[in-house]
């Protein structure tokens, strides 16, 4: 019962969020605004992680795959593969859940308890459009770059490792990233990542907007945002995982 | 005017408004008082939409708020301002661009138009270079001020304030005690003020509406409490020690 509680007041949210906005100039500035605060300022992190990441998968496919038998440049193909198909969009998804929603279920939240929300209603404002649509716009339209870049940096993450470790030579990494490349898997992982972005705003927003108390349930209604979009984003996933790939 | 009819709200069964009826008059400051917990805040939610009412009527100047769809409410909000207990400023704009907010909402002025408004409604309240400061940079009592100021920038017809005084020193809540009553006068707007400070309601209560385990207990002028014969009142306004003896000592009983 306390699930179709749960999910019908989302989805309740979700039509005030989605409703006419008031002034459209005013979103437009704060959609730039969010994709500033959530997007740029997300960069730095994915580069990090995905350079590493992609230096990591790289490293361990040439130790799993210790045998004359299997060309050296497969393991290449297989770190393009893997990031391509799930570091890329699914573990960055992961990580922007925590980063992104545990910031977007924090700041409405603390604007809950605070009363701005209310301040914002007696002017005659929708609330919920005005602080969660911008955000939800912003993730969607910016994520899928930053699933770009971190593409990009994994594959030159395993380049670097296996250059500097001699795991395997750059000719060998350079030809196996360009064998049998499959442009679809690229459209498969930003339909996926615009998924999560979705995922990861409305579902942070939604817990931080119906906070109720102090502090204390503003620092849980953040746990809940990341904890229940990291699992309905492996949950989209899987579905979206069947539905374009099987 | 705002009128209240019959107002009954309950929170998971637990009855918190038995059935309130009071007019709050134009140009006056209406004051709503009672104890912790004895409903006044849940009747001023009430009256601004922030909580449905079980049943009763609220009419602003005979417009049935309680039957309004979400639209219409829209329109009557926009004609109130509203001060809320701990100022519920935007904390990531300044002190100009908070005021400025419901113009850029609601208004096609330029941007000139807009400050020029914007200072002169801080100018009313007495911030000066105040500006470009965000409000984690404000004490209480200019939080309190930069409310009032984006409270009444548009104009209102009516104007809420929910506990204005709270964390306030004494000196400072009688100066935003009398910017209220000025404003309201100023402007002729229906102001409706829920405290529990007897100094503001000795100060500036015009009309005084007692509030007791969701009952309207007793409704005057701040002049005849005094004299009230009320005991739910009498043991509200003088339950300090210092309060009963000033009220021994001008009823003559020692």
């Amino acid at each position: 019962m306390k699930f179709f509680s749960i999910f019908g007041r989302y989805i309740i949210l979700l039509s005030r969020v989605f409703a006419k906005p008031e002034k459209s100039k005013i979103y437009f500035q704060q959609i730039f605004k969010e994709i500033e605060y959530l997007g740029l300022n997300s960069i730095g992190i994915v580069i990090l992680i995905s350079i590493f990441i992609g230096a990591v998968i790289t490293l361990q496919t040439r130790y799993n795959l210790e045998s004359s038998w299997i060309p050296l440049y497969l393991i290449g193909l297989t770190a393009r593969d893997t990031i391509l198909l799930e570091f890329s969009s699914t573990m960055v998804g992961l990580i922007l859940a925590g980063k992104v929603g545990s910031n977007i279920a924090s700041e409405i939240g603390h604007m809950r308890i605070t009363e701005q929300i209310d301040a914002l209603e007696m002017m005659g404002i929708n609330s919920a459009s005005y602080l969660i649509l911008p955000k939800v716009i912003a993730a969607m339209f910016f994520n899928p770059f930053l699933t770009l870049i971190s593409m990009g940096v994994g594959i030159f993450g395993g380049w670097v490792a296996s250059v500097v470790t001699g795991a395997l030579s750059s000719a060998d990494y350079v030809y196996g990233i360009q064998y049998l490349f499959v442009p679809f898997y690229i459209t498969y992982a930003l339909v996926k990542t615009v998924v999560y972005a979705f995922i990861i705003t409305s579902v942070s927003a939604f817990y931080g907007y119906y906070v109720q108390g102090g502090a204390l349930e503003v620092g849980r209604a953040s746990t809940r945002g990341v904890v229940y979009s990291s699992i309905l984003i492996l949950l989209a996933d899987l579905v979206l995982t069947q539905l374009m790939l099987a | 005017m705002i009128t209240a009819e019959n107002i009954y709200k309950s929170f998971n069964g637990k009855p918190i408004l038995k059935g309130i009826s009071v007019v709050f008059e134009k140009g006056k400051t209406n004051l709503i008082i009672g104890r912790s917990g004895s409903g006044k805040t849940v009747l001023v939610k009430c009256l601004v939409g922030l909580h449905e009412v079980d049943k009763g009527t609220i009419l602003y100047d005979n417009r049935n708020f309680v039957d309004m769809n979400f639209n219409s409410r829209k329109e009557i909000r926009r004609e109130i301002g509203m001060l809320f207990q701990g100022g519920a400023l935007f904390d990531s704009l300044t002190v100009e661009e908070n005021v400025m907010f419901p113009l850029n909402m609601f208004t096609e002025m330029s941007l000139g138009e807009k400050r020029e408004h914007t200072n002169l409604c801080l100018k009313r309240v007495d911030l000066l270079n105040v500006n470009k400061l965000y409000p984690g940079e404000l004490s209480g009592g200019m939080k309190k001020r930069v409310a009032i100021a984006r409270a009444i920038v548009q104009n209102p017809k009516y104007l809420f304030c929910d506990e204005p005084n709270s964390g306030l020193d004494p000196k400072t809540a009688l100066v935003i005690d009398d910017l209220i009553s000025e404003i309201t006068h100023e402007y002729d707007i229906t102001t409706v003020i829920n405290t529990h400070d007897m100094n503001s309601v000795m100060e500036i209560g015009e009309k005084v509406i007692f509030i007791h385990e969701g009952h309207k207990s007793w409704e005057g002028t701040r002049e005849e409490i005094l004299d009230s014969d009320d005991e739910n009142l009498n043991d509200f306004v003088f339950a300090s020690n210092f309060a009963k003896k000033i009220k021994s000592l001008t009823t003559g009983n020692q």
